[in-house]
């Protein structure tokens, strides 16, 4: 049991003392996060919208891919975008494999199928006719996309926290395109793996509490900001 | 544009061979419909006549399979954007977004880029109109549903529209809420002179609100005219029972002379104010709530009322607060509207003997051929 | 990995993994079950001619990856048919760590002076040098370093740092990290900069990194000569005697099967397993991937 207290100690001695180090792993973690986050937003809010929100020739068949997209292992995706960002590969003469932005290539392909999907369920539960409402008061086709998804926002919010957490957590992609790089591509996950890999398993259940406290902080973000919104929700 | 001068405000709108298929089905099929400018014309049929789906297109919000738009004469789509930006629309359910009764009401005018300062004074006078004084700040989703449908208005009706679509704005709300909204709605379409196109299965509503009617079934309109002349005369066995009357009875006029027409309906002869020559065939009809009903043996006092007749109780019906009674008198049927009071009082049922009284002026005519 | 082929072994694992998760439920749910939770069924017990019992090595990624295991597993259990060898693979940190804590009962790994500590501290009964292979420094073909053809590690490391070429290091504590530092030290050098990436991986994943970035690395020879088809990389150092590796086995101290771990400790070291090393890689690469020298 001893291990788990040593690692409880580890996790407030790191987040009290911090080091160069931790602060960059972390970094790192939320700059891939984020920007494979922000990206799955961009392209898979959209994406998600139309699926839910209109018929279309050809929705059944996106929708069953984006399902199966979902289900996906990480690893599957690290392999191909590995793959193809291989020197030998068609896209190897970018040079971006083992790089951050490759982890960001990576993540946002996992992102996006979660949020496309996500979103597309919250946006489904918003009534078609509120659609029509709107255009009848002059809403262009953007203008009525942007009401539905403000009407269905704690589904929306859902979607984009799913694609956080997914992205925050995973580590099978990121570690097969990033390579683990002390102070490059290293994140938090592949460091867990490699302390428990090390028999770290103390520093290993640190980092993953460290992790867990960043997943706990934007759960309570979000939690904080339906709450702040609630007086004007439904009762 | 140009703006029509028999309505202060509200914009002609005709729809000419509009016809809307979903799939093999065609749900809407009208060689044209006219609603002149700022007239208030009542879209009334049984749900599924495709009267919802007529509105959506006359009001630019989905294209026909066929057809033309005019507005003011001029053909418009749902692509027009300053053609649709004359419109504006309230539906069934309120449909109020997320956010305070003011974001709701300010909507459209965001879309149209209105000066925050401007929005804030709109709002304030299109609710004192809805007569929701100082609900600005409430949230829309805590309202009840004559509130939210009151907001729904205001939201259209702040937009100052030259058109206006109301698609059964009334029928989730309960009937004395309706009876007082329906009121403030005729009031607030005259006082705008807005062109409004109301679409509703209720006679009644649309009687209180319109000054026209297009009844619609399976998509094709059966009778249109004014509200009086198509609830009074309806043209067809359908039309009558969807509009709770009995057929118009088919007759020649034997007697002419002091404006007052005598037409022989096959038995009684049923006196109107209509002009026509002796030995025209016609149709008649009588709105059932112009028809009075007496004991057989009451001493009816003297009135202008010159049709009476002594006829039997064919059929009795409780619709709502009001017994419907179906009279044969003698050959002819007419219907009735009868008070549940009246029935208990005389004990009417079917066979009863009763007196049978109308005005002349009540009776409405259509000349044949 | 965790090979089990035999498949009563792999139902009772299986029952055992349930029980194991159900067991994690009920401490999650802090005693809140009231009573004790027991599996539906009782576990069944297969009609077996030879009762076996299980032996858990807890080996290195590098002894994995060579293919040894697959050839000496097969012998070990032909000879002691009691046994069942399941390997863990993992860094030589973490076996040495799963031996502490007693999740397996034999270690065979390298890196002698943990492998003393670890006797010396009483977490394993015994230590026996079992055999050796060697390192060697791989490269791209363009040698940006110019060191191809060397046999000095310690110059060779040094002009891949004075040319700041890439080098790709495991940093995962392992046998093979562990030399490579020690090559370091010995050339004078802490490494550290843009040019040197530390991963904390495990050889194959190295090497994979390594022919990408058109880097250097230090590679055991059996991993090397397991995957070179698919790289392009080519050996630039190798013959130094400071590149040879030790390897140990160890049976663990209060082990689940002492018997087990006796046995195969025992068996590696005899004439018999001795020559199963001796042979193996002849027939695909040409040259044995290790050199057995048990005293």
């Amino acid at each position: 049991m001893n291990v788990f207290v040593e690692a409880v100690v580890t996790a407030a001695r790191l987040t009290l003392e911090g080091s160069p180090a931790l602060w960059g792993v972390i970094a790192v973690t939320f700059e891939v996060a984020i920007v494979s986050t922000v990206a799955g937003i961009v392209l898979g809010a959209p994406m998600g919208f139309l699926m839910g929100a209109s018929r279309f020739r050809g929705r059944r068949v996106l929708v069953a891919l984006t399902n199966t997209a979902m289900g996906i292992p990480p690893v599957v995706i690290g392999l191909i975008v590995m793959m193809v960002l291989s020197r030998k590969g068609p896209l190897g003469f970018m040079g971006l494999l083992y790089s951050v932005d490759a982890m960001s290539i990576a993540q946002t392909l996992i992102s996006t199928p979660i949020i496309a999907g996500l979103v597309s369920a919250a946006v489904a539960s918003v009534p078609g006719k509120l659609r029509l409402q709107a255009r009848s008061l002059g809403a262009s086709r953007v203008q009525e996309a942007l009401l539905v998804l403000k009407e269905a926002r704690l589904g929306v919010l859902a979607a984009i926290a799913s694609g956080f957490g997914a992205v925050v957590r995973g580590v099978g992609a990121v570690m097969m395109v990033g390579g683990n790089i002390e102070g490059k591509t290293r994140v938090l996950t592949t460091a867990i793996v490699q302390e428990s890999r090390m028999g770290n398993f103390g520093m290993a259940l640190a980092l993953g509490l460290l992790l867990m406290a960043i997943t706990f902080a934007m759960n309570g973000f979000l939690t904080w900001y339906q709450h702040s919104n609630e007086r004007y929700e439904r009762g | 544009m140009s703006v029509s001068d028999s309505g202060a405000n509200g914009l002609a709108l005709s729809g000419v061979g509009i016809r809307k298929v979903y799939g093999k089905k065609t749900v809407v099929d009208i060689e044209r419909i006219d609603i002149a400018a700022g007239e208030t014309l009542a879209l009334l049929g049984p749900s599924g006549s495709g009267k919802s789906t007529l509105l959506s297109i006359m009001g630019l919000l989905e294209p026909p399979t066929e057809g033309q738009v005019l507005m003011d004469g001029r053909a418009v789509s749902h692509k027009d954007k300053s053609a649709r930006s004359h419109m504006a629309a309230a539906f069934q359910h309120p449909y109020l977004f997320k956010g305070t009764v003011a974001d709701n009401v300010a909507y459209g005018m965001r879309l149209r880029r209105v000066p925050a300062k401007t929005r804030r004074a709109a709002v304030t006078d299109a609710l004192a109109q809805v007569g929701l004084e100082g609900m600005e700040g409430r949230s829309a989703l805590t309202l009840s549903g004559g509130e939210a449908q009151r907001v729904a208005l205001a939201r259209a009706l702040v937009l100052k529209p030259r058109v206006l679509l109301l698609d059964e704005p009334l029928s989730s709300l309960d009937p004395l809420i309706k009876g007082q909204l329906a009121q403030d709605f005729a009031r607030i379409f005259r006082e705008h002179g807005m062109t409004t196109l109301y679409v509703t299965h209720d006679q009644n509503e649309a009687m209180a609100i319109a000054d026209r009617m297009v009844i619609l079934r399976d998509g094709q309109a059966v009778a249109a005219g004014g509200v009086d002349d198509v609830t009074g005369l309806p043209p067809d066995v359908w039309t009558a029972s969807f509009l709770g009357s009995e057929p118009p009875l088919e007759g020649t006029v034997v007697s002419t002379g002091d404006g007052v027409t005598g037409v022989d309906v096959g038995g009684p002869v049923v006196e109107t104010v209509a002009d026509h020559p002796l030995g025209a065939r016609v149709l008649v009809g009588v709105r059932p709530e112009d028809v009075l009903i007496f004991d057989a043996s009451a001493d009816i006092p003297q009135s202008t009322a010159r049709n009476q007749y002594v006829g039997t109780v064919a059929d009795v019906q409780l619709w709502g607060v009001m017994y419907h009674m179906v009279l044969d008198l003698g050959g002819a049927r007419i219907a009735s509207r009868v008070s549940r009071a009246s029935v208990r009082e005389m004990g009417l049922a079917v066979g009863s003997r009763v007196q049978v009284v109308f005005k002349a002026t009540a009776v409405r005519t259509r000349r044949l051929g | 990995m965790l090979g089990v082929k035999d498949p009563s072994l792999l139902r009772q694992r299986t029952l055992a993994l349930l029980l194991a998760v159900v067991m994690l439920f009920g401490l999650a749910a802090c005693g809140s079950a009231e009573e004790p939770v027991e599996p539906d069924q009782p576990a069944e017990t297969p009609a077996e001619p030879v009762e076996t019992t299980e032996v858990i090595i807890a080996s290195t990624t590098s002894t994995e990856d060579s293919g040894l295991f697959e050839v000496l597993i097969p012998a070990f259990e032909a000879d002691n048919p009691e046994y069942k060898i399941s390997v863990v693979a993992v860094g030589t940190g973490q076996a040495l760590e799963i031996g502490r804590n007693k999740d397996a009962d034999v270690l065979l790994v390298h890196a002698k002076a943990d492998e003393e500590t670890f006797v010396a501290e009483g977490y394993g009964t015994d230590r026996q040098d079992v055999m050796y292979n060697d390192f060697v420094i791989v490269g791209p073909e363009s040698d940006p370093a110019g060191i191809k053809d060397g046999d000095d590690a310690a110059a060779a490391l040094k002009a891949i740092a004075d040319a700041k070429a890439k080098f790709i290091s495991r940093g995962d504590d392992s046998g093979t990290h562990k030399a490579e530092l020690k090559l370091w030290a010995a050339a004078g050098i802490e490494p550290s900069g843009d040019w040197y990436d530390s991963i904390g991986q495990g050889m194959g994943d190295t090497l994979t990194m390594t022919s990408e970035s058109e880097g250097y690395t230090i590679a055991d020879r059996g991993t090397w000569l397991s995957m070179r088809d698919g790289l392009d990389l080519v050996i630039v150092v190798e013959g130094d005697p400071v590149l040879f590796n030790q390897y140990g086995v160890i049976p663990v101290t209060d082990a689940n099967n002492q018997e087990g771990a006796r046995a195969f400790a025992d068996w590696i070291v005899s004439p018999a397993g001795q020559e199963v090393i001796r042979t193996y890689g002849v027939d695909v690469y040409g040259e044995p991937l290790f050199v057995p020298n048990a005293q």
